[in-house]
């Protein structure tokens, strides 16, 4: 309450959301009026929306306290202002990746960049959310703009049979969800996080230990965990890349928020239920994703199962139930979010009109053909499975020393195996690269501005797995 | 404490080195050896001044360097040699330059990528000697496998693929267990300093899965029987210079942290599993050099040699506890321990020479086949004298570095058990059979065929690679003191670090 009541009134450390909202609707009439004639003005606009966005919450948005606004609705504290600041330069990074993509597939439609700014919205209002209403409205906007985002190339038959897949299963899961909170809520008679954490307190019985299952379901399906997994391989393959770069990516801040809110602060109180549920899910998911992955053809389908097996880690970090666990669930998020843009970032880059680039085959002898390029593959492949010197390597170290300290030394081990069996498909496609002759396959083109924004990713991957402190510190900073 | 010193210079200059090589391209290939060759030759300068600067009789950590990295996990940019690190820092920058100078006119496929791939290789090599926190240890230990990966992988032979995904799954699976067991002593010691968690109190039941997790990296990197698999594939599949590498070095790394991590921080542990460490190397040293007699491939011959050689490093390391109990005085434990240190660098040595001299009829004749030679010395009077003197510093002739490892070994095997002595000594036996009939087979005789008749004897280049390494091997050989004067302050103070129980209320 302090800082609204300052200056300018109660709203302004809810200006990120309201000034998407308004840019959403904004960039949704200029695209009516002009965006017909000239393609690039929505994509030029919604990047300006993003810039402001950033500067808008660097101003109001970034809080060193936790203020409450909206009737406790709302909250904005430092990991909120973090996780903003990081969907925006997710989002803007993967606008920026899509471009050339859409445009060759003509499907720059203006409603295209409203969707990504209203599901970039739901995130919003997940990470700041306070109250279980509020959770369910950010989840609502944010899957119903990514269902549309999915269907989005009209022609594919593909695309929609992944859509209408992941409309069903979503819409299953938010009935879940509802029918968990509906549960939470006859236990504790309250909405509200804060005081459903002090509610919960007390010990188990049936009715709540149901209810957390139901939630805990509904989580496990936003993250692609196991057993809820199933509609991510065919989403990732089937939707454009463009769409499926957002999924992996700026979405997946959204659900860590999700977990974040719900469980650690809103069930904080009762860790002991869902900690042993989270640790299933996360040893299924490890086991699952990266054996589905090594029988993989496609590369997107691969990358698929192996955000599975990322998704267990995230919930293995949470399932110390400690925030040691969090923050490095929180670390391990970022870095997977920085090196997942470049990867997809790399399949846009390298397709063309009429050629998708996503069959693993299709990097055969990059290496020869752009030593550039696979240059950076090698290092995101890499970062991915866990080698130094990438960031990728400082994830999974942190998760697996918040598990040993927490005493979990048999998950830890089981963690680090897991990843020994990942490494095998990650380096698959470095061997594609650069040990295969590239036969007929082309060079790729230039794109030197998409090439230099992909090389400053890859450099961010490389860089702060050389110098991992920034990130650490910032991560224990936000989660005390 | 400087803030910046030699160390990160021999650490970053070839990996520097490296990326500028990187950035000149297939295109300059020329210019891009040149930076190559500058750049190894600039490292082993370096080099050279941290041997001139080594002040023996000190078992402290010299050259030190301490910088803030990640003080959120307490790990620092920690630095330093001692006795035991600083040869084989020393024998890493050696032989880089010859591995570069190999590939001068050998390698045409990509030649920028094959030497900035070795340099960098280099640079991380160096690392993981000169690492005093666990964390930067283990940072160069597995970025080390990147640049491997890719030399087998681009410019090995027909199953490479095959060979160089066995090669990084192996040995990713030794080493994640390493980290857990890092990650559990950070945890214990609330820091990443070796120095910490040697220091570090552990109940038994703690050390020995520690011991167990640290065993299962080191194994498989030394490799001691019976994970040693991949070693003979990759060594067969690796070009020259990769195999070359691995010999020298890599094998060494697997070692270095037996004697820097497994003895000092889980030294009760070590005592109760000895006998398991002992037995796995007497059946790598009788065993091994009997499978090393039946290879048709001469690669594998060596690479079957050096797993019985490691042997000896394993052995020489692990006989203390036996050694003690047995005469109570700690000068056989010294020999034992000097041994494994000497062995390491002489065997370094010798088999990356054998590995060139492979390398130099490979070249000519594009066959490893023992069975495709004979008659050599007929046509190349040079390069045989060289390659009959690696042979036979590989079977521990005296007057080579390979006696005095082996000798040391074998003596302080003695004073443990004379039965462990008989094994040990039969390589004497062994390795002298296979190392003459390989000699007999493919050096001497009459001309097999009409491809050897044409085999042209060493140029310049090739004269000056191996002529460079015969006199390192003979100098060690005739004069080791001043190896062993630099090691013996560190290992004695590494025999007192094994020798004191770790058990909290001691034993």
């Amino acid at each position: 309450m302090t800082a609204g009541t300052l200056t300018g009134g109660p709203f302004l450390p809810a200006i990120p959301e309201i000034w998407l909202a308004g840019s959403a609707c904004v960039i949704l009439l200029c695209d009516v009026y002009f965006g017909a004639g000239r393609r690039g003005v929505t994509a030029t606009l919604t990047m300006v929306a993003l810039t402001v966005g950033v500067a808008l919450t660097s101003q109001y948005g970034l809080s060193m306290q936790r203020v409450l606004l909206f009737h406790d609705l709302y909250v904005n504290d430092p990991l909120a202002g973090f996780l903003k600041m990081a969907s925006f330069v997710a989002m803007a990074t993967a606008v920026f990746y899509s471009q050339d993509y859409l445009e060759q597939r003509g499907m720059q439609g203006g409603e295209y960049y409203v969707l990504c700014l209203t599901a970039l919205l739901g995130i919003f209002v997940l990470i700041s959310a306070n109250s279980l209403l509020t959770i369910y409205l950010g989840i609502e906007l944010l899957s119903l703009s990514l269902y549309a985002l999915v269907a989005f190339d009209r022609d594919s038959g593909i695309a929609a049979e992944a859509a209408v897949k992941y409309f069903v299963l979503g819409a299953i899961a938010s009935g879940v969800l509802l029918y968990g909170m509906s549960m939470l809520y006859g236990l504790t008679g309250t909405l509200d996080l804060d005081q459903l954490s002090s509610t919960v307190r007390r010990g188990p019985d049936a009715a709540l230990i149901i209810g957390v299952a139901f939630v805990v379901a509904a989580i496990a399906f936003k993250f692609g965990a196991v057993p809820f997994h199933m509609w991510v391989p065919d989403v990732y393959q089937g939707a454009p890349t463009s769409v499926t770069l957002y999924i992996a990516t700026v979405s997946n801040l959204g659900s860590f928020a999700l977990i974040l809110r719900l469980l650690t602060h809103g069930l904080g109180g009762t860790p002991a239920i869902w900690t042993q549920m989270l640790m299933a899910v996360a040893v299924l998911s490890l086991l699952l994703g990266n054996l589905g992955a090594i029988a993989q053809t496609n590369l997107k389908r691969m990358l698929a199962y192996s955000a599975i097996a990322n998704a267990g880690f995230v919930l293995l970090g949470f399932a110390t139930g400690n925030s040691a666990g969090y923050q490095a669930a929180l670390n391990f998020t970022v870095a997977y979010v920085i090196t997942t843009l470049a990867s997809f970032g790399m399949i846009l880059i390298l397709s063309r009109s009429g050629f998708e680039h996503d069959e693993i085959a299709d990097f055969k002898g990059l290496a020869t053909r752009d030593p550039l390029l696979a240059a950076m593959m090698l290092a995101l492949m890499f970062s991915t499975a866990g080698v130094p010197p990438f960031i990728g390597f400082w994830a999974k170290l942190w998760i697996i020393q918040a598990l040993l300290g927490g005493s979990h030394v048999w998950l830890a081990t089981f963690a680090v195996l897991a990843s020994v069996v990942g490494a095998f498909y990650y380096l698959r496609v470095v061997w594609y690269m650069y040990f295969e002759a590239a036969g007929d396959r082309p060079v790729p083109e230039a794109r030197p501005r998409m090439r230099f924004i992909l090389l400053l990713n890859t450099g961010a991957v490389a860089i702060m797995g050389l110098l991992p402190n920034a990130l650490l510190s910032i991560c224990e900073r936000v989660i005390p | 404490m400087q803030q910046f010193g030699l160390l990160s210079v021999v650490i970053w200059l070839p990996i520097a080195g490296g990326l500028v090589t990187l950035a000149f391209g297939e295109q300059r290939a020329r210019p891009a050896r040149w930076v190559a060759l500058l750049s190894s030759l600039l490292t082993l300068a370096a080099c050279a001044r941290l041997y001139a600067g080594f002040a023996n009789g000190t078992a402290n950590f010299q050259f030190t360097e301490r910088a803030s990295w990640i003080p959120a996990l307490n790990s620092q940019y920690s630095l330093g040699v001692d006795g035991i690190s600083l040869p084989l820092i020393l024998l890493t920058a050696f032989m880089t330059v010859p591995v570069i100078i190999a590939g001068w006119s050998v390698v045409e496929k990509r030649s920028a990528q094959y030497y900035a791939a070795f340099l960098i290789m280099e640079g991380l090599m160096i690392g993981v000697f000169a690492a005093l926190d666990s964390l930067l240890f283990y940072f160069f230990w597995e970025a080390m496998l990147i640049p491997m990966f890719v030399i087998i992988g681009v410019w090995g032979g027909p199953r490479r693929v095959y060979a160089t995904l066995k090669f990084f799954l192996y040995t990713f699976l030794g080493s994640v267990l390493m980290l857990v067991a890092l990650i559990y002593l950070y945890l214990k010691a609330g820091d990443y300093s070796i120095a910490a968690m040697q220091q570090l109190p552990l109940t038994l039941a703690e050390q020995r899965w520690i011991f167990i997790a640290f065993l299962l990296a080191f194994a498989v990197k030394v490799p001691m029987w019976p994970v040693h698999t991949w070693l003979p594939d990759a060594h067969v599949e690796a070009p020259t210079g990769g195999s070359v590498i691995l010999a020298a070095i890599m094998l060494k790394m697997g070692g270095y942290g037996l004697l820097r991590f497994s003895l000092p921080m889980t030294p009760d542990a070590s005592r109760e599993l000895d006998w398991l460490i002992i037995a796995l190397s007497l059946i790598a040293i009788v065993y091994i050099a009997f499978v090393a007699m039946v290879q048709q491939d001469m690669k594998k011959l060596v690479a079957y040699s050096s797993i019985a050689h490691m042997g000896f490093v394993t052995l020489g390391a692990f006989l203390v506890f036996y050694i003690m109990a047995a005469t109570g005085s700690t000068q056989g434990a010294v020999n034992g321990l000097d041994g494994a240190v000497v062995q390491m660098i002489s065997h370094g040595l010798i088999s990356g020479a054998l590995f060139l001299c492979i390398g130099v009829m490979y070249d000519r004749l594009h066959t490893r086949d023992i069975s495709a030679y004979g008659g050599v010395v007929n046509v190349m009077p040079k390069f045989s004298a060289l390659m009959v003197l690696f042979a036979l510093a590989n079977s521990g002739l005296p007057g080579t570095s390979g006696f005095i490892g082996e000798f040391l070994v074998i003596l302080a095997s003695f004073k443990a058990s004379f039965w462990f002595a008989l094994l040990a000594a039969s390589i004497l036996v062994v390795g002298a059979a296979y190392n003459l009939w390989l000699v007999k087979r493919v050096i001497f005789g009459p001309v097999a065929n009409e491809q050897v008749a044409k085999m042209k004897d060493l140029n310049a280049r090739e004269t000056l690679v191996l002529g460079s390494l015969a006199l390192a091997v003979l100098l060690l050989g005739v004069w080791p003191a001043p190896l062993l004067n630099m090691m013996e302050a560190s290992v004695q103070h590494l025999l007192q670090q094994i020798l004191t129980s770790k058990i909290p209320g001691g034993i």
